[in-house]
């Protein structure tokens, strides 16, 4: 007779979900990192007003809704083939170095931080944003929660609204900013370069000069060799907004380089039963399962993904800030995953250096903000870097610009196949055979998770690196051994 | 005075709500004087099981957001309403359906078909698609069952308050945490955080004859940021709009898609807003009307964008039987095992 068991845990599916396997001897036979939600954007948009799809799509996340809004205004620019003026693209450009700087910041204090700044192994009710405020004093708490205000207030000065904007449209953006405003921003953009300064700083003092983290940062485990693909300009730099995607092999060899409209020659996506989520990966190297290096097609994005996938970063203070975090870890390309919060913290800098060029740009207070299209719809291909990896939009219209099909890649499901692979990889090497487990141990499984700063707002909505999650541990029996529940 | 117990959850939604309650900036440490947050995953680490374990009824205000899309969704949705003295059906999604509600206009098996197989990137030779049980080589693996429509909350469990938006305005959002805060609550049932008339009521910008003989979309025409956007001919969802927004979307010369829901005695948004349109029209001709009224090209994705969930419509009708969500929730997670 079936024993019916009706467990809190496995009812309770969580937003993500970690189920790890051990085998008869109770060494980790297996990891699964499920995906237990979907919204199914791409079917329900068919049938919209593709001139509709940036205030749609930013419903896809509304932790990155900018992100999303930026990607399908750019398609909808090559849907009716036409360009927005110099100005327009610079005003999209200064909201998205805005949100950047927020998102990497929310990220760094609030979600992946606590692990380095708190310690790993601290009790979970401190490894938070609370504990990082108690380590790092009120003051400086104080200044991240004004840090990240003032990002938004200068995403809805240039977007109309703080969460969800609407102002980018097709051939540009619905209004201009006037004087006072691009004043107002000339001042968030300069305390964000002295934010992102202290932030590095305050990286150095606590990671960098503590070999214990260093170590755990370089250690095997955490470390993967995957492809790397990011948005590049024309000089190979880091860009957030615009360029050709950049992919390289492990080494730092270049293997492709394409525009938006290309994207389908070289990225798949794969389909497993036990998820909602689908896995890209490279065709021209190929699918081969959930297995790690340069045979296999999967890679990674996002901020260290980005830096190996690029030459440099293009702004002064940030390729300084570059050059010294490959010069310490050594190597043309870095492989260690934790490395990404080092990265993301080199970017915050670049973004707000590249928001206070935007603010101070004798050209941002232009009133000459829309090309009005003549063209008639048919087909548009848009490609961003959010914070959490490449986004990619495909839209197919009618005539009268009625979509008839949707594409969507969004930024944490390039790297879905990769936080398989860091999970799995993490969870052998910690959790060894006749040892006990806990909830340290478990941590630090999940920070391999944490590090992507997974955003499955894009397919689901959890909060990046805050994902609520179950993981569970059953031996060769089938029977639950041990559980975490972080929702 | 014991301190009020206070619960935040998403369930089908963005973030986007989350994101507005964190805007609220350094008020949260106000908040969080007046109130113990009890559960809020997002930002601070609690467990399903800590709300399992409470009684019922002994969380003093929940806010919900997000529509039903999943068993997941329904399970959190009794389960908080059963521990929550009031529970707030908070932003566009929980209460109308939001945007993810569009999603009615198919089924499950639509939604399957476009996302795992006509999709341009999808590489799917054997056509797989997810499903809640699954047996891999190492043991079974489950996700929640994915339903054939989207429900607001109020569609699923009473809801006592609707506070709208996509997302909610922060500062609406304070004034309602002020009311919860100072027992203020108006009348169970009512929408609070927001304005008792029409976005159209409250808009500053010029209104004169509304008589509309061409509809622009936005890329066509730069409107005249100080003059009625409907009198230019771009649709604006404002005269069947419910007020209290801010008005965020017309500052940035962007007409109102109706997140504020239907003004209060409109039963239905978007037939409201389609009369609206249709009363502007300045023809008889029935052959021009229908013209200038094609146009609009997709009266459901811009008179409904928020609502059609909550509409008379509800949803489209679909060849395959909505399958029977409610009972398998309650099972959903059971863990099947010999003994």
């Amino acid at each position: 007779m079936n024993r019916v068991t009706i467990d809190p845990i496995t009812r309770l599916e969580g937003h993500g979900k970690i189920e790890i396997f051990l085998d008869g001897d109770g060494e980790v036979a297996n990891a699964y990192f499920q995906i237990p939600e979907l919204r199914g954007f791409e079917a329900f948009c068919r049938g919209r007003h593709v001139e509709e799809m940036p205030r749609i799509t930013t419903r896809i996340c509304g932790v990155c809704p900018e992100a999303h809004h930026m990607a399908s205004a750019k398609t909808l620019d090559d849907v009716y083939k036409v360009e927005p003026p110099s100005a327009a693209k610079k005003l999209r450009e200064l909201l998205y170095s805005a949100f950047y700087v927020g998102d990497h910041t929310t990220h760094f204090y609030a979600l992946g931080g606590p692990d380095f700044v708190v310690g790993p192994d601290a009790p979970a009710a401190e490894r938070n944003v609370l504990g990082v405020v108690a380590k790092v004093g009120l003051d400086l708490g104080k200044a991240v929660i004004n840090q990240r205000l003032q990002c938004q207030e200068a995403v809805a000065i240039l977007g109309g609204k703080a969460v969800h904007p609407v102002s980018a449209i097709a051939g540009g953006v619905s209004k201009p900013i006037t004087e006072p405003e691009r004043r107002r921003l000339e001042e968030i953009a300069r305390a964000s370069v002295e934010f992102g300064k202290l932030s590095l700083k305050l990286f150095d003092q606590i990671v960098l000069a503590n070999k214990a983290y260093v170590d755990m940062i370089l250690d095997e485990p955490y470390s993967l060799q995957t492809y790397y693909m990011g948005l590049v300009d024309e000089q190979n730099r880091v860009n957030f907004y615009d360029g050709k995607l950049r992919v390289v092999d492990p080494q730092g060899r270049q293997l492709a380089k394409f525009s938006a409209s290309e994207y389908l020659q070289h990225i798949g996506e794969h389909v497993e039963p036990w998820t909602y989520l689908k896995f890209p990966y490279l065709k021209s190297v190929g699918w081969k399962g959930l297995v790690e290096g340069a045979d296999n097609g999967i890679y990674r994005v996002a901020p260290l993904a980005r830096l190996n996938a690029a030459e440099g970063m293009a702004t002064p203070l940030a390729q300084a800030e570059y050059e010294r975090m490959y010069d310490i870890l050594g190597g043309q390309r870095v492989h260690a995953t934790l490395a990404t919060h080092w990265a993301r913290l080199i970017e915050l800098l670049y973004a707000a250096e590249r928001m206070l060029e935007l603010a101070t740009d004798p050209e941002i207070t232009s009133r000459e903000v829309r090309t009005l299209p003549t063209a008639k719809p048919r087909e548009g291909f848009g490609v961003v870097e959010a914070p959490r990896g490449t986004l990619i939009h495909h839209y197919v219209t009618d005539d009268r610009g009625l979509l008839q099909k949707v594409n969507l890649i969004v930024g944490t499901g390039h790297n879905y196949a990769a936080i398989c692979l860091s999970i799995r990889k993490a969870a052998q090497a910690l959790l060894r055979a006749g040892q006990p487990i806990d909830e340290g141990m478990l941590n630090r499984v999940e920070m391999a998770y944490r590090a992507y700063d997974p955003c499955f707002g894009c397919a689901t909505h959890a909060l990046p690196g805050a994902a609520p999650l179950v993981l569970s541990v059953y031996d060769a029996q089938g029977q639950l051994i041990k559980s975490v529940a972080r929702c | 005075m014991e301190k009020l117990k206070l619960a935040l959850y998403w369930a089908a939604s963005c973030g986007g709500c989350e994101i507005a309650v964190l805007d609220l900036g350094e008020r949260i440490l106000d908040l969080a004087a007046i109130a113990d947050i009890v559960f809020w995953p997002v930002a601070l680490d609690f467990k399903y099981r800590d709300v399992e374990t409470l009684p019922d009824n002994s969380i003093d205000v929940c806010l919900f957001n997000g529509g039903v899309r999943t068993s997941e969704n329904e399970h959190m949705a009794r389960l908080l309403r059963a521990k929550s003295k009031v529970l707030v059906a908070f932003g566009s999604c929980a209460h109308l359906g939001g945007i993810p509600g569009l999603a009615n206009v198919t089924n499950r098996a639509g939604v399957f078909d476009v996302v795992y197989r006509d999709t341009a990137s999808t590489v799917n030779g054997d056509g797989l698609q997810p499903q809640p049980v699954c047996q891999v080589p190492e043991g079974e693996l489950r996700i929640p069952r994915f339903y054939n429509s989207v429900r607001p909350l109020g569609q699923v469990v009473p809801v006592d308050y609707y506070q709208p938006g996509c997302p909610p305005d922060t500062e609406q959002i304070w004034n309602v945490v002020q009311a919860i805060a100072g027992a203020r609550l108006p009348t169970p049932g009512s929408v609070v955080g927001a304005s008792d008339r029409t976005l159209c009521d409250e808009c500053d910008r010029i209104k004169e004859e509304k008589k509309v003989k061409q509809f622009y979309h936005i890329s066509e025409i730069v409107p005249d940021p100080k003059r009625c956007l409907l009198e230019q001919g771009v649709v604006c969802c404002g005269p069947a709009t419910r007020g209290g927004c801010g008005q965020r979307c017309l500052n940035a010369n962007m007409p109102c898609r109706g997140c504020y829901g239907p003004a209060p005695g409109v039963a239905d948004q978007g037939a409201k807003l389609i009369s609206a349109i249709s009363s502007v029209l300045d023809s008889e001709d029935p052959r021009e009307i229908d013209r200038t009224l094609s146009k609009i090209g997709d009266p459901l994705g811009t008179f409904y964008r928020f609502s059609f969930p909550s509409s008379l419509m509800a949803r489209a009708r679909v060849q395959e039987p909505p399958m029977v969500a409610a009972p398998s929730s309650l099972m959903a997670g059971a863990r099947v095992s010999q003994p």
